[in-house]
């Protein structure tokens, strides 16, 4: 579950970002859409622990993240959330198990090498493990870094513009492969991105969601605000 | 997986970096293993053989070459001096003991000394075969000469004039191995000893024509150095100065020349070192822009590990494991390197019939190599580290 609360987010030298209250349920999927610089990283970055908010309460699976210390916030993300970015990142000095493998080692747990395949074998792709990054296609290697975010079973995945440079056959896999992941281990989906066919991905396949829209809207006091200007909206049928 | 091994692997993701960084850090810590190793036996081999001769008297010329030919049989002998005035000075009162050595000829490069039983007992020196000479042409062999020419007991050899190879050979009058000595790691060891008498014998019955002129020849029997222990240390400021003012010979106090002889040997092994330092600089300097660039091109890569919730200083000891990999690798290859190079020296020198040093030793001075390595190692990842440890997540977010 993640809510949030009269948000807000002032950068040192910049603008103020106020965020739309929200509540997602535990397993639900949220589109954070708005263009580029909408402030969609800002709202990834606190929700992931790695800012903290100017004022405002937000709360992702059961833990107020004011209340967590900046010590322990390196515990908990690597707990709760798992993540995939825009550049996978995968580490091209090691092989894909041994790419999973770091994620045992940052998260400071003992290397469990039946979990990393039981992992890489959910998303189709355990025949690579000895491979490195380089010898991948990008759809193998967005399944890889995929597995690597989910390899600890995080109650909540954040995908930042998993969508990014994908024709719409693949962006269609890559959301569905999210999709169908969150679902198995009963995560909370976050995408945040600028693509449309995102949303109607989920249109399309009748899957329930919550999507809101950042925009950026300076006020007359000089402060600026983020609104969403669409209401939270759910797919019809949920 | 453990920090050490992730570390090694990222160490080795770029090898060309990696070895010649590896090949810098270890060129700096053999040079400086060498120049500890070498001063260290120098001084070693030198306080070995000086040990217990207060001064050295022989014919006048240079000190230093009458300390190098008396004690240490490494350069030729200044002169010849009376047998007579040699016996004068073993009456004087400061006198402790003299021990007479006279040199002139060699067995295929190996001193033949002629002198007196204090002189292995002087080093402590033990028989691993035979006995010490009874009467004249008779010799005990060093353990090396034994080894190298073959020597053993009952054999008989000729002396050759002249104190290298190669000379004019006293064919008439052979010499009979008496026995050998243990090896003592002191110059004994590349020595033939002999009576006085014998080396006497030698050219009396070389050079004498008839039986009168064997006669004359025995009046001016001469000795070439006497290595002389004092009654007490108070001598040594009286003794030399009577011997170099009173009489027609020398006094060289050994430990004045060799003092002298090392500081100049000392400022050889001050550059070395300094040519050692500056490599070592050079490596660090290497290794820092080495792991600097590491973590310009890996920022991404380490802030997503602080996305999968490594703590910072897991980030940075990430970094200060990859140096210490460096420095633990280097610096066992450079002290290996350096014993390599001290060993094939030591192994030249013994060819040559050199100053006798010791095949492998690990005085305590060479802590100084890990220690260097790690401040290296140190040095050059600190900031590095710092800027890993100081990457934030957020840049992940924002690298589009």
């Amino acid at each position: 579950m993640i809510s949030c609360h009269q948000l807000t987010f002032r950068y040192a030298s910049g603008p103020e970002l106020a965020f739309a209250d929200l509540e997602v349920e535990q397993g639900a999927t949220l589109l954070l859409t708005g263009a580029s610089g909408s402030g969609k990283s800002t709202w990834l970055a606190l929700a992931a622990g790695l800012l903290p908010a100017s004022s405002g309460r937000m709360t992702v699976a059961g833990q107020a993240l004011d209340q967590l210390s900046k010590i322990n916030s390196d515990a908990w993300r690597a707990r709760t959330i798992g993540f995939l970015p825009q550049k996978l990142h995968l580490s091209a000095a090691l092989t894909v198990h041994d790419n999973l493998e770091l994620a045992q080692w940052a998260a400071g747990q003992t290397t469990d090498n039946s979990r990393i395949a039981e992992a890489l074998t959910a998303l189709g792709v355990q025949d690579l493990s000895k491979r490195k990054p380089s010898q991948l296609s990008g759809g193998q290697a967005q399944r890889v870094a995929l597995a690597r975010a989910v390899l600890l079973q995080p109650r909540v995945i954040l995908a930042d513009e998993p969508t990014a440079s994908l024709d719409d056959e693949a962006c269609h896999a890559a959301v569905s492969l999210l999709s169908d992941t969150a679902q198995r281990l009963k995560a909370t989906l976050v995408i945040a991105t600028h693509d449309s066919r995102v949303k109607r991905y989920f249109d399309a396949t009748l899957k329930p969601f919550l999507s809101i829209k950042l925009a950026y809207s300076p006020l007359n006091t000089g402060v600026s605000s983020y609104k969403h200007n669409s209401d939270i909206v759910g797919n019809p049928s949920a | 997986m453990k920090t050490i091994l992730l570390s090694w692997r990222y160490l080795w993701s770029r090898p060309l970096a990696a070895g010649l960084n590896l090949l810098l850090l270890t060129l700096g810590l053999a040079s400086i293993t060498f120049v500890l190793l070498v001063s260290q036996q120098i001084t070693r081999a030198f306080e070995r053989d000086l040990a217990g001769i207060d001064v050295v008297v022989g014919a006048k010329g240079s000190p230093m070459q009458l300390i190098l030919s008396g004690v240490f049989h490494i350069d030729a002998p200044t002169g010849n001096v009376p047998l007579a005035a040699v016996k004068e000075l073993a009456a004087n009162p400061q006198v402790a003991r003299l021990i007479p050595i006279s040199l002139g000829d060699n067995f295929r490069g190996f001193r033949i000394v002629g002198t007196s039983f204090d002189y292995p007992k002087l080093y402590g020196a033990t028989l691993a075969d035979g006995a010490l000479w009874i009467e004249p042409m008779q010799a005990v062999v060093g353990s090396q000469v034994a080894r190298q020419t073959g020597l053993k007991t009952g054999d008989s050899f000729a002396g050759a004039h002249g104190l290298g190879a190669g000379g004019e050979s006293h064919g008439q009058v052979m010499y009979r191995v008496s026995g050998v000595l243990a090896a003592s790691g002191s110059v004994l060891d590349r020595l033939i000893l002999t009576s006085t008498e014998s080396v006497w014998v030698v050219h009396e019955k070389d050079t004498a024509a008839d039986a009168e002129d064997l006669k004359i020849l025995e009046q001016e029997r001469e000795l070439t150095l006497a290595l002389i222990q004092y009654k007490s240390p108070l001598a040594a400021v009286t003794f030399p100065r009577f011997v170099n003012s009173a009489t027609e010979m020398q006094a060289a106090a050994p430990a004045l020349e060799i003092t002298r002889l090392l500081s100049m040997i000392g400022v050889g092994a001050d550059v070395l070192k300094a040519l050692a330092g500056v490599l070592l600089l050079t490596a660090g300097l290497s290794v820092f822009i080495a792991l600097w660039s590491a973590v310009r091109e890996r920022r991404a890569d380490l802030a997503l590990l602080r996305m999968l919730g490594a703590p910072p200083r897991k980030i940075a000891g990430l970094l200060l494991c990859e140096a210490l990999w460096l420095a633990l690798l280097a610096c066992a290859l450079g002290l290996l390197a350096g014993q390599g190079v001290m060993a094939a020296v030591a192994w030249a020198l013994q060819a040559e019939k050199s100053v006798a040093i010791g095949a492998f030793v690990w005085p305590a001075e060479l802590m100084v190599v890990p220690v260097l390595a790690l401040g290296v190692a140190l040095a050059a990842s600190a900031l590095p580290a710092w800027e890993a440890y100081r990457v934030s997540v957020f840049e992940l977010l924002k690298s589009r």
